[in-house]
């Protein structure tokens, strides 16, 4: 290829040359660069850009829900429940305590974003330890690892959270929990499947040749490459996440009252859909949103690591 | 072989491929013109050279965003650069066909080898389906394959690669179309099997009276199979000289190559090795144009 | 002083009425500093010979013996300093994550050098590549760089033996000469021993003071480098290989 005409003079100096360099000087060089590069192919698509705006708007949300929310979200006000939005002092109206919505709903992003990080590391961990090692391994060990994962995939994945909660007992942390443990057969499936086909090329080959054992090739090689396909993979199964953790709160399995629990909040206002519409829509609406973001940074994600995949 | 009298079957003047890119629009082919009559014309170049390019720009075969750029891409003195994307697939298969570097990924591995060329045959010649059937196998018989019904019934992955390869030029032909583009046809295969497949289709071009354009980064091999090669270098044409006097080729690049090759009947200790001159990508393109 | 010796060597894949057989009773030696090569075509089972060497192949019975240790089914770090390999696609053997540092200090430490940082440099100017290449990744090199990087793995933990598996064949005629003279010159200065495997006859023929002809999994000849260029083979097959190697005759001029 010809690199003159790659070259473009218009790049200019400093910082932004220094990133974009295809010579980088040390291993800091190296990695930044590359990550600078991945975040241009990631900036360009508008989308993605818009999901991942959400999302820190989310986290800045739930950073400074005591600054910005406007009243505390657990003080009832009998008097002034169920307003409408709009109503005087109350944006977004108020529940059937009189609670503000807006309140609970900027407490409650602290919850979604507990569970959702929660879950988003410990089922892909999970997946990838069991998924990788079944997938290099092979023979007596893949088959029982496999045939456990099936049987975990068997199952419907809200019953059987469901049914994990119900022996846990309510409550967040054992949403999470049974979140988690119905979550990761998917992951590692993916992983396997990647392990498989990453076993046999000539790379980890030439590792093997160097003398290289299982633990190290599995952790340092294989990884770094599953890695990237369960990141996709959990952005784009977020939505079913947080729709999971909702779905638990909806059924008084998850968050307890009082807590602002977006799908505790949705179950909540089921009493009143026809006459106060807004006190279910208005969580309902911000699960969706988030969702929605988690989606698209999913997709862009796609776009950026697996380009393989995305049908370009 | 090219007789001069005779009108050329392709016209390419000044052809483009251009890619924008991050950092500026990369050109792959820059400005070649270049004919084929009914003859056997050899691209060869190195990766990089725009010789897989130029073969599916004719075809219009350039992934978004790539760019083609003509001044004019005639056949039998019909422009093509003027057409619709719908009157283009008319033209491809139908009057100029292309065969690929490797059959696995242009056969669909779920339909027989059979039902795949009697398609071919069908979507252009209105032919019943006993006709087409006769046909294919009359075609699998001319492309060397000794038992045409098993593999008339066969699926893509039964067979071995230069059986697919006999079969993607069966495919080809039997639309009976006037120009052949093989990108690389023989590189994936082993040399004997490469010899009976270009022997295939030395003959079928011969016979039909065809004009061939064959793109390989194999010196040896344009020189003893073509007529008249092109040498690309960086998008541009730097020689065009007759096969058989290849090994007389004056650009540097071109000697520079033929003696980079190791040869089995002159022993060195060392290779020649090709120093790049960064002139040779500013020279103008030499046209190729008979 | 035989370098690698081979024995009733078989090499299968699979088991029972799957049971493919790649390598048929391959028995050739070479002496410590020779170069051989291992011609055929795909599926001739060169490629597995090197294979069942390295340990990569694990189902092979026969005898192995490489600088003087015959070889049992597992092969020890000790093998590992002695013999290495370069594989034929460069684009498939260097892990894509990794950067040309990660990849030779990985290598180096694993053979427990220390002073890993003038190593590196100095198998990079071994190999014809400065040191500003030591940060790239394998998408920032050519096909001919990266093959460089591939061979300085190779030459990382001081090996007396090379193994080649067609390391030239996916690469451009202009490269291709710039690694085989590497490969060459490396030979010269450091002593290696060489089996290259290709299905190049030139190539192998340059490279290769003797070459084994492999069809089918037998090895059907083994001949000098004079006698292939003399055209003195005897086997047909490769008589057959030479006349191919030769370019393209139209079977109607033949006639």
């Amino acid at each position: 290829m010809s690199q003159t005409d790659l070259a473009a003079p218009t790049q200019g100096t400093g910082w932004r040359a220094w990133l974009l360099s295809d010579t980088p000087t040390s291993r800091r060089h190296a990695k930044v660069a590359s990550l600078y590069q991945s975040w241009l192919q990631f900036r360009g698509n508008p989308m993605a850009m818009f999901g991942l705006m959400i999302l820190v708007a989310l986290v800045l949300i739930a950073a400074f829900a005591s600054f910005i929310s406007p009243y505390d979200p657990f003080v009832q006000e009998l008097g002034n429940r169920l307003q409408p939005p709009g109503a005087e002092g109350h944006i977004l109206g108020t529940d059937s305590l009189g609670r503000d919505l807006l309140s609970r709903i900027i407490y409650g992003s602290r919850i979604t974003l507990y569970i959702v990080t929660l879950v988003a590391i410990i089922a892909p961990l999970i997946g990838l330890f069991v998924g990788t090692v079944a997938g290099y391994a092979g023979g007596f060990l893949d088959v029982v690892l496999m045939r456990i994962t099936d049987i975990f995939l068997a199952f419907p994945r809200l019953v059987l959270a469901l049914a994990f909660v119900a022996a846990l007992g309510a409550g967040i942390e054992n949403a999470v929990l049974a979140i988690s443990l119905t979550a990761w057969p998917p992951y590692a499936r993916i992983a396997r499947a990647e392990t498989l086909t990453i076993r046999n090329s000539d790379y980890i080959h030439a590792v093997r040749l160097q003398g290289a054992g299982a633990l190290r090739i599995i952790t340092k090689h294989i990884w770094p490459l599953c890695i990237s396909s369960l990141i996709i993979r959990v952005t784009l199964d977020m939505a079913g996440i947080i729709l999971a953790a909702a779905g638990l709160g909806f059924l008084g399995l998850g968050a307890q009252p009082p807590s602002p629990e977006w799908g505790a909040m949705v179950s909540d206002g089921r009493k009143f859909i026809l006459d106060h519409w807004w006190v279910a829509t208005i969580p309902g609406l911000a699960i969706f949103i988030v969702s929605l973001a988690f989606n698209l940074l999913g997709d862009g994600l796609r776009d950026v690591l697996d380009p393989k995949e995305s049908g370009e | 072989m090219s007789d001069p009298s005779q009108p050329n079957l392709l016209e390419v003047e000044d052809l483009w491929v251009r890619f924008p890119t991050r950092s500026g629009v990369f050109d792959a082919v820059r400005g070649i013109s270049f004919s084929l009559g009914k003859e056997r014309l050899g691209i060869v170049g190195e990766s990089g050279s725009g010789k897989s390019m130029t073969g599916r720009a004719i075809l219009r075969l350039i992934r978004k965003p790539g760019r083609v750029e003509a001044k004019r891409i005639s056949l039998e003195g019909r422009d093509l650069m003027p057409l619709s994307e719908k009157e283009m697939r008319a033209v491809r298969g139908y009057q100029i066909s292309m065969i690929m570097q490797d059959p696995k990924f242009s056969l669909n591995p779920v339909l027989k080898v059979g039902q795949q060329i009697m398609e071919a045959y069908q979507v252009h010649t209105k032919g019943s389906n006993a006709e087409a059937r006769q046909k294919t196998l009359d075609m699998l018989e001319a492309v060397a394959i000794r038992d045409p019904e098993r593999v008339f019934n066969a699926y893509p992955h039964e067979m071995s690669g230069g059986m697919g390869q006999r079969v993607m030029i069966a495919m080809m032909m039997i639309p009976d179309p006037k120009i052949l583009i093989a990108d690389e046809p023989t590189s994936a295969l082993d040399v004997s099997v490469q010899t009976q497949v270009l022997d295939i289709m030395d003959k079928l071009v011969r016979e039909r009276g065809m004009g061939l354009i064959f793109i390989s980064h194999d010196l040896n091999l344009v020189a003893s199979f073509c007529d008249r090669v092109l040498i690309m270098y960086g998008g541009r044409i730097v020689e065009v000289c007759d096969a058989d006097k290849l090994h007389e080729a004056k650009h540097p690049y071109t000697r520079g190559l033929l003696n980079s090759l190791p040869q089995l009947d002159k022993p060195c200790d060392k290779l020649e090795v090709l120093k790049r001159d960064p002139a040779w990508r500013d020279e103008p393109s030499v046209s190729g144009v008979l | 002083m035989s370098g690698i010796i081979l024995k009733d060597l078989d090499v299968w894949f699979g088991q029972g009425a799957n049971r493919v057989d790649a390598v048929k009773n391959a028995n050739f030696a070479v002496p410590l500093g020779e170069s051989f090569g291992l011609v055929g075509e795909s599926g001739s089972g060169k490629s597995t010979i090197l294979r069942a060497i390295t340990g990569l192949a694990e189902t092979w019975s026969g005898t192995i013996i490489i600088d003087g240790k015959t070889l049992g089914h597992k092969r020890d770090s000790e093998f590992y300093k002695t013999v290495q390999m370069v594989f034929q696609d460069p684009y498939a053997s260097l892990h894509p994550r990794h950067t040309v540092d990660q990849v030779l200090s990985e290598t180096l430490s694993l053979h427990g050098f220390d002073d890993i940082e003038n190593r590196i440099d100095k198998l990079l100017l071994d190999v014809g590549l400065g040191p500003s290449f030591r940060f790239r990744y394998p998408h920032q090199l050519s096909g001919g760089q990266r093959q460089r990087v591939a061979i300085a793995r190779a030459l990382a933990p001081e090996p007396r033996i090379l193994l080649l598996d067609e390391p030239t064949s996916a690469l451009d005629v202009s490269v291709q000469a710039e690694i085989l003279n590497l490969l060459t010159d490396l030979r010269a200065q450091r002593g290696l021993t060489f089996l290259m495997v290709s299905h190049d006859l030139s190539v192998v023929s340059h490279m290769c003071s003797r070459m084994a002809v492999m069809q089918n999994g037998y090895i059907v000849e083994i001949l000098s480098v004079e006698d292939m260029r003399g055209q003195n083979a005897s086997h047909p097959y490769t008589r057959h290989l030479l006349a191919s190697s030769l370019g393209f005759t139209s079977s109607e001029a033949a006639q």
